[in-house]
């Protein structure tokens, strides 16, 4: 270097030195591994289950409960779902609202340890497969079917395909984005769609549509939850405490017909783009664990094991889990009473109902 | 010495030069490792090494679910329609641009159009154009055509508009038609313009291209980068937008060759 000008010597030795600066900062920006903390954040996305978190924020019940345990929540909703999820696992939130399947493949796929702290809801005919002009679900067969590939959509859409002996390579999968889903299934080429609520009911006041398979035929498989961080969790339990305080403080309020609970589903659904009807009819399809105790049974239960053994090998067979897994076995899944799906070394996935059980007992 | 003046020799500035990529090269990977350090299944900043097996995986091997292999099928996919873009506003934009810079009348009906409909976002209209032209291919080469027509065709109408006065005198009085003139005056000096302006669209073209193929698409490399973002696979998604700029820049060094070689009397075709 020493032809060199002092100029392009400077320039070397400053642009290595910041380099390793920036370095050091960008790859600093980690999620505080498991230190207690008191001020957390946790992120929502738009769906019928997960309104009540709108609800929780802005009714000052999260305030509530935080208080009592001498910490902070807050509460922030992002308009795009998948978004929502990469910023979790990036460590921006400590929780985030998510379907047990996405829990699986993106966050736990990606190491990073997940508890559901709360089993909100699965999704009971929310979910759709849609035919234009035909009625019977076999004669989706040959067709191209417009999803949001690799989504919870198309998970419904193996499971129907499976019921009448058909298979994926029966049919062609469009990614199509679920904020063009409405106008898709209006252009003449689009004859099949796969899509969620309220996307389902929009599109079926069309000409044409009929339903011929919904989540209901497969109840308990597509399971929305309050996905948080394992490590943060395991050492602030309080967060766990004054989060399942306020939901379940929210769901005997919205559970109520009365007027207080109106009051409370008119706010959701005002915040949804629907009125209290409509919201109605969404939740009539989803199965809401108003009542802590059901959803400590259902997380309990042999039910979930199963739907959990479909999700993980319908992901590993898409290529979900990531490259670096041999098999379905790779990720470990954990249920209560030490139940383990896969890798018991290298669990990333549980499902533990203490906190719902204490909401239950009304310890909280 | 005033700094306008300092010239770097031959060799510091290849230095000067590699010096941006390699801080960049360096940030990454110390941000990778230390990432990955603390949590081995880490998406977000995959190592170059895992990266590299990726796309080798991608380039070599079928996909377990079509059989394809996966990164020449996206290629060709976003290429053909890329090529199908340019090459249709490419036409588009050499006649309207003739017709406007050099028929006045022409000028007079269509030049207001033109100019309002450069200004019209292209994005802003995606749903439109999905609804009038289906979710296939022609959506997609619609999409590109109509984002860069129009600012092709001004481009192309200026440059005709400004052929000196004295050229077309003088073909005029040589006793030439206005049709042999648009033959022998005016397409010489705008063809070579009209690959500059393709140069120039490129970035734009691809910005398109990736869009369209992000909403509804089976194949391509947007649709591929869109797709397994849903599980946040960083070591897919980086070497594609590695491969899509190295695509990018020898599509744009093809076209600055093309027009050196074809046009080397010209001053807007080679250069930069």
């Amino acid at each position: 270097m020493a032809k060199l000008s002092s100029w392009t010597r400077r320039m070397v030795i400053g642009a290595a030195g910041a380099a390793l600066a920036l370095g050091v900062a960008a790859g600093g920006t980690l999620p505080a591994a498991a230190q207690s903390k008191t001020d957390f954040k946790v992120c929502w996305s738009i769906y019928v289950g997960w309104m009540p978190w709108g609800y929780i924020a802005d009714s000052g019940l999260m305030k509530k409960w935080a208080d009592k345990y001498g910490i902070t929540v807050d509460i922030v909703q992002i308009n795009d779902y998948v978004e929502s999820i990469n910023q979790y696992t990036a460590g921006t939130y400590d929780g985030c609202s998510m379907t047990n399947m996405d829990a699986l493949s993106i966050p736990a796929g990606g190491g990073v340890d997940t508890t559901a702290l709360i089993v909100g809801d699965f999704s009971n005919g929310n979910d759709a497969v849609i035919l234009k002009d035909k009625t019977a679900l076999a004669d989706i067969a040959g067709q191209s079917v417009n999803l949001v590939e690799l989504s919870v959509s198309h998970y419904l859409l193996a499971r129907a395909l499976d019921s009448v002996g058909l298979a994926e390579k029966d049919i062609t999968v469009v990614n199509t984005s679920d904020a063009d889903m409405i106008a898709a299934y209006s252009t003449s080429d689009v004859s099949a769609v796969v899509t969620w609520n309220p996307l389902v009911s929009a599109i079926l006041e069309q000409p044409g549509a009929t339903k011929v398979f919904d989540s209901s035929a497969i109840p308990g498989e597509i399971i929305d939850a309050m996905m948080v961080n394992t490590e943060t969790l395991a050492a602030n339990p309080d967060f766990g405490k004054a989060l399942a305080g306020a939901w379940y403080e929210a769901m005997t309020i919205m559970s109520a017909d009365d007027e207080a609970g109106r009051a409370a589903r008119t706010a959701m659904a005002t915040a949804s783009g629907t009125d209290l009807a409509g919201f109605d009819a969404q939740l009539a399809s989803t199965k809401m664990y108003y009542d802590p105790a059901e959803a400590v049974a259902f997380v309990g239960g042999e039910d979930i094991v199963k739907s959990m053994d479909y999700v993980r090998n319908f992901l590993f067979d898409h290529g979900i889990l990531g490259e670096g897994a041999p098999s379905a076995d790779f990720v470990g899944i954990a249920f209560p009473g030490e139940k383990i799906l896969g890798d018991a070394n290298n669990v990333k996935l549980r499902f533990d109902p203490a906190f719902m059980a204490e909401a239950a007992a009304g310890t909280l | 010495m005033r700094i306008i003046n300092q010239f770097p020799t031959r060799r510091s500035r290849l230095i000067l030069g590699v010096v941006p990529f390699a801080a960049i090269a360096v940030i990454y990977a110390l941000a990778s490792r230390i990432r990955l350090e603390a949590n081995p299944a880490d998406r977000l900043l995959p190592a170059f090494s895992s990266m590299f097996d990726t796309f080798v995986r991608l380039a070599t091997e079928p996909d377990r679910r079509s059989g394809d292999i996966v990164l020449w099928t996206d290629t060709l996919a976003s290429l053909s329609r890329l090529g199908l873009g340019l090459g249709i506003a490419a036409a588009i934009a050499l006649v309207l641009g003739i017709m406007i810079g050099f028929v006045p009348k022409f000028r007079a009906t269509l030049a207001p159009l033109v100019g309002a409909m450069s200004l019209i976002p292209p994005l802003a209209i995606l749903p439109i154009l999905f609804i009038v032209f289906g979710l296939d291919e022609l959506s997609k080469v619609a999409l590109i055509v109509i984002g860069i027509t129009p600012v092709m065709t001004r481009d192309l109408a200026s440059r005709v508009a400004d052929i000196p006065e004295e050229q077309i005198v003088k073909a005029q009085t040589l006793g030439a038609s206005s049709w042999a003139m648009t033959l022998r005056v005016v397409l010489p000096q705008t063809l070579p313009r009209l690959v500059a302006s393709l140069r120039l669209a490129l970035g734009p073209a691809w910005l398109f291209l990736i869009a369209a193929e992000a909403i509804a698409a089976t194949d391509g490399l947007g649709y591929r980068i869109f797709l397994v973002r849903r599980y946040l696979a960083m070591d897919v998604i980086l070497p594609y937008v590695a491969w899509i700029t190295l695509l990018a820049w020898l599509s744009d060094l093809a076209l600055r060759e093309f027009a050196a070689r074809a046009f080397p009397w010209s001053k807007s075709g080679g250069g930069l």
